[in-house]
């Protein structure tokens, strides 16, 4: 549900709920674009082949 | 036949036999999935669930399973947050099983609503004065963290790990892993806490209904804390089966000793605060509400005082004493009796706190309510148990899981 839907109310109820969902959201989803993003990166400059995982 | 995607200096069983394990596990499997389906196609009709039981074995199976994967985010906790080094060579099975118990507890949740096709409404349509609706958030959100800690997993298989980006991605995604735990041991404390804070809240069930801090009663606090200490001894459990079955050692004494030692702390510690809270119960709030602890022990055909006493002193004193003693960490016996114990001390407690809570009558005029599954009950809840053996045989046999399998078997 996002604040612009007819159901929102601005309440403390909601903006605890729906905001710790999109902020937990929104980490994972920084934390996955930064990995898959420089995978990219690392892939076309031929960087970090020998790192190994740990 | 498939030896180019097994790890490199191990040993694993022929192709022929591994086929004939998992075909016995998918038998297993099926069964369940046509139990799902009828529940499904013809409707909650299937089970033996009525206006006594909107809770059941379901509910159980997935509390049970959801404590017993906290395993994963309390290993993950102190490896990656605390700093136990040892214990990274154990976090892969760790992450394997919680991918496992929580990737069941959403499949049975997805057969117990009855309508699958709605369950985004509980996203969408959310009900923020629940407590079920943080538990579906934080279960769904914790559910992607184990996806993401279980690919890293994956990635370094053998074939994969030859193309270069999986290769980086992998090692990309192990390098902010600290991250991904951390987040996880967050969501992991409120969605245990809440699937406990829902029996707590419920002020007209005085056998589940507790005082607690704000809006959290006890038991909140004491699901997760029974989870996190509980759930590495699953892991453990796990890690034993599998040596036997695999007739290997696959991690060294050490770590098995260091998590069980922490655990056995927690155990000790949870089951302190266990039986504050119970006496406290049992001498205030119930009394409270016009009913005597014995009331809900007795006068029905199988809630005795046994099932208090087996949860609290058996499956909690017990095997707390057993793991915070050294001898009782270095016996091989007495450990593997602890970790059971623990395990099936977290059991009975959600057990107790799901099905007994149903069954006690509440008014004057009630009898007590009992409940037998219906065998679609009995079949789904087994089906993860199937899915389960089948993924950690496809991932022990593909994937480097036990950091330390080549060095303790170096005749492989």
């Amino acid at each position: 549900m996002f604040p612009f839907c007819f159901e929102w109310i601005w309440d403390m109820s909601h903006m605890v709920f729906m905001g710790g969902l999109w902020y937990a959201l929104t980490i994972i989803g920084l934390g996955m674009t930064y990995c898959i993003g420089k995978a990219f990166y690392d892939t076309y400059m031929d960087k970090g082949k020998d790192d190994h995982n740990h | 036949m498939d030896s180019a995607l097994i790890p490199k200096g191990v040993k694993r069983c022929p192709t022929w036999q591994f086929a004939l394990w998992i075909g016995a596990a998918g038998a297993v499997l099926l069964w369940g999935v046509f139990a799902m389906l009828l529940c499904w196609f013809k409707g909650l009709n299937q089970t033996n669930m009525n206006d006594s039981y909107g809770f059941a074995l379901w509910i159980w199976a997935d509390l049970a399973v959801i404590a017993l994967g906290g395993g994963a985010f309390f290993t993950g906790f102190l490896r990656y947050i605390v700093g136990k080094d040892e214990l990274k060579n154990i976090i892969n099975y760790a992450v394997l099983i919680g991918f496992i118990c929580y990737s069941s507890a959403l499949l049975i949740l997805a057969i117990d609503i009855g309508q699958p096709l709605r369950g985004w409404f509980i996203f969408w349509h959310a009900n923020v004065h629940s407590m079920l609706t943080e538990v579906a958030f934080c279960l769904t959100c914790y559910f992607v963290v184990l996806t993401i800690e279980y690919v890293p997993l994956i990635l370094e298989n053998r074939q994969i790990d030859k193309v270069p980006f999986f290769h980086r991605l992998g090692h990309n995604m192990h390098e902010i892993m600290a991250v991904f735990a951390a987040t996880g041991a967050f969501l992991s404390f409120f969605h245990q806490g809440s699937l406990g804070g829902v029996p707590g809240v419920l002020f007209g069930r005085p056998f589940a209904y507790r005082e607690g801090i704000f809006i959290w009663p006890w038991t909140f606090f004491l699901y997760t804390w029974s989870a996190a200490a509980c759930g590495p001894c699953f892991t453990i459990l796990v890690t034993w089966i599998t040596e036997k079955i695999t007739k290997k050692k696959l991690v060294k004494q050490n770590v098995i000793e260091l998590l069980a030692k922490i655990s056995g702390w927690m155990i000790g510690t949870y089951i302190i605060a266990k039986i504050i809270d119970t006496l406290y119960w049992a001498k205030v709030t119930a009394p409270a509400a016009g009913f005597n602890l014995m009331d809900f022990y007795s006068n029905n055909p199988f809630y005795g005082i046994w099932i208090l006493i087996l949860e609290i002193v058996i499956c909690g004193v017990v095997p707390a004493l057993i793991l915070i003693t050294e001898k009782g960490r270095k016996n091989p016996v007495t450990l593997m009796t602890g970790i059971i114990l623990a395990v099936l001390g977290a059991c009975v407690n959600r057990w107790v706190m799901v099905l007994q809570v149903m069954a006690v009558p509440v008014l004057t005029f009630e009898s007590w309510a009992m409940y037998y599954p219906s065998w679609q009950e009995v079949a789904t809840t087994i089906l993860p148990v199937a899915y389960g053996v089948i993924l950690i045989s496809l991932s022990y046999r593909y994937l480097p899981v036990f950091p330390q399998e080549q060095e303790l078997n170096p005749e492989a």
